[in-house]
């Protein structure tokens, strides 16, 4: 794939692109409406082609990528190759969270993750004292093979003077050599995966398109609930384990920090794209919400906007009885991404405080008619952007992967037709 | 159920109040060590399980009481179904059967073993046959079953597809007519219900409940 030199008109829509964006954020009136474009495995129905050749197909899938966003012409557009063609890197590294199209599912269905219990109530002291050691020794072998056999590693905190000289010598056992192997096999992998990511947004770049994003983060309640403790246990450990599980998350805020701003800070783009999974009204109760959810996650945010950054949480399912809470954060400095959410009604509630996305419904993308779309933009456009709201017009969750073409460009046409 | 005495209110506040070891040492204690009969304290927790299906439709518990009420009532069903000695004719009467299970491409189960749970302490005979469900080992299993309700769980927007098709192989299998469908999970809504010809939908175990009810004719 060759990366063309910027021409100036390319340059010039670039940054009227990202300026759009940028003033819908701060709250001030754009140009026009910015649309978002966040295709998963959609493109393989765009090109007609199966979802596991976008996994393993690194150019095929840049090129794909490329015609979608070309065609649909949004303002911005997601990492769409990072997230379509992770199959090569997922296999080298035994990924055992998820399955995906063509490994543990069929061709053509989606990732899908296996809620499972990767952290034992009891192990929550020992993620506390030594999160590192835990990973290491406990967490990584659980998630993926590559792993497999760190678990006889020495434990390193305490190991001194001649006590050190002698204490590594289990890595020198074959699980624990083979598992440093696998790990440089993947990351090579991993490597060659980001390349093409990074070169396919310079290409993007250099035709006028700005990504949406360049990193992902998480809520600290969702970090624990997904990946290490499963949707049930969490639900009990509310019961159960409260004071452990408030203390365990409060450490992650500083974990999830460090990490999702130096991620950031490498890809040179401030928008954080953050799927949230439990805040949705129907889940917990507003007490439960306002005490283990908000708390440690608007911490979060507060350190990610003092790092200059943008969240971005993507607030899946319903969470119209969270506007209240979740308007409590500084103004301008967010986006709010809802899925269910009436956004009508956040934007009565959030709309001098942050910018929204979204929201046509994934039913309606995938069941129903051009004119329907087209209607449902105009009654977002109408409804909230005209009447001074900061939207930025996108789907849901993204593009429904089965969502016909034509609703989809109903969707890009409407939104020029009524936003500007 | 017979007016209930000082220590059997106290099981039922304390299992519907969420308070789960004060609850299960105590059901423990009535069923292991003074004998109250096991079929008396499983009704209790019916009891329980009425004031907390009500308190989730009033908005005021939600899916982690959900969750913590089914543990519990796990853990004294597996100390009092073994003391359980029944007379011929006497097991207790199920309200109807309903075989649930989440379509084809789908692996999300969540919701449907919530749904499981809260349609059994309810009353009604379930057969859960599990995830990534064939259309054909539907039809097998409702030949075999003769349920009264179908649940056809997901959360995939796949799901809608893999819905729609098993509803329609219900059609030509000419066993439609038999039973009543319902669907549920995540993206489930009155499009996607009229989309895949399912009799109703629901957006949480309580309304699955419900709709079972309505449609063997108990009152809610």
């Amino acid at each position: 794939m060759k990366i063309p030199i910027q021409s100036v008109e390319a340059k010039l829509a670039y940054d009227a692109r990202w300026q759009r964006v940028m003033d819908t954020v701060a709250l001030r009136r754009p140009d026009r409406m910015a649309v978002g474009l966040y295709p998963m495995f959609w493109l393989a129905r765009y090109a007609g082609t199966t979802y596991r050749d976008l996994m393993y197909d690194y150019e095929r899938t840049k090129q794909i990528a490329e015609e979608v966003v070309l065609a649909l012409d949004p303002d911005i557009y997601s990492p769409t190759v990072m997230n379509a063609a992770l199959g090569p890197a997922l296999q080298a590294i035994g990924f055992k969270q998820v399955q995906w199209p063509g490994h543990g599912v069929g061709d053509n269905s989606p990732y899908q993750y296996l809620d499972r219990e990767y952290m034992k109530a009891e192990e929550y002291d020992e993620f506390l004292f030594d999160p590192t050691g835990f990973y290491l020794k406990k967490y990584l072998p659980r998630v993926a093979t590559a792993f497999e056999g760190l678990e006889e590693m020495p434990t390193l905190p305490g190991l001194h003077y001649f006590r050190l000289v002698g204490g590594i010598n289990r890595f020198a056992r074959p699980a624990v050599r083979k598992a440093w192997q696998n790990i440089t096999t993947a990351a090579e992998e991993a490597e060659r995966w980001i390349a093409h990511h990074v070169e396919f947004t310079k290409r993007m770049t250099a035709l006028g398109y700005p990504l949406a994003y360049g990193s992902t983060s998480i809520s600290p309640y969702d970090f624990i609930a997904d990946y290490f403790r499963g949707a049930t246990g969490m639900m009990k450990d509310l019961y159960r384990h409260k004071d452990k599980l408030l203390q365990v998350m409060d450490k992650c805020v500083q974990i999830l920090l460090t990490q999702t701003v130096a991620t950031a800070k490498a890809s040179g783009n401030p928008i954080i794209f953050i799927p949230v999974h439990w805040a949705a009204d129907a889940f917990m109760s507003p007490k439960q919400f306002e005490t283990f959810w908000w708390p440690p996650f608007r911490k979060l945010m507060l350190g990610l906007i003092d790092a200059d950054l943008i969240p971005m949480p993507m607030w899946e399912a319903d969470c119209t009885k969270r506007l209240e809470t979740i308007r409590d954060i500084p103004a301008g400095k967010c986006i709010y991404w809802f899925e269910r959410t009436d956004m009508v009604r956040a934007f009565e509630v959030l709309g001098d405080v942050v910018a929204l996305r979204g929201n046509l419904s994934p039913s309606l993308m995938t069941t129903g008619t051009p004119a329907q779309v087209d209607e449902a933009v105009k009654h977002l456009v109408e409804n909230v952007f005209n009447k001074g709201g900061s939207l930025i017009l996108d789907t849901a969750f993204g593009i429904p992967d089965e969502a016909p073409v034509d609703n989809v460009r109903a969707m890009y046409a409407a939104a020029r037709r009524y936003g500007g | 159920m017979p007016e209930l005495n000082a220590q059997e209110s106290q099981l039922v506040e304390w299992l519907s109040d969420m308070n789960e070891d004060d609850a299960l040492a105590l059901a423990k204690r009535m069923l292991l060590e003074e004998g109250v009969p096991p079929l008396r304290v499983l009704e209790l927790c019916r009891n329980a399980m009425d004031i907390v299906g009500k308190r989730f439709e009033e908005g005021e518990y939600f899916l982690p009481e959900l969750v913590l009420a089914g543990e519990m009532l796990e853990t004294i069903g597996a100390i009092a179904k073994p003391l359980i000695k029944h007379a011929p004719g006497e097991e207790p009467k199920k309200l109807g059967k309903v075989l649930i299970g989440t379509v084809h491409g789908d692996l999300h189960d969540i919701g449907k073993n919530i749904v499981s749970f809260m349609l059994d302490i309810n009353g009604f005979d379930v057969k859960d046959i599990g995830i990534d469900v064939p259309v054909q080992r539907f039809i097998d299993e409702i030949n075999v079953y003769q349920p009264d309700v179908v649940g056809l769980s997901g959360f995939l927007t796949l799901a809608f597809d893999s819905m729609k098709e098993t509803i329609a192989a219900f059609e030509k299998e000419g066993i439609r007519s038999r039973f009543k469908v319902m669907i549920g999970g995540g993206q489930i809504d009155e499009t996607v219900r009229a989309y895949t010809g399912a009799d109703a939908f629901g957006v949480n175990a309580v309304e699955a409940v419900n709709l079972c009810r309505a449609w063997v004719g108990v009152a809610a």
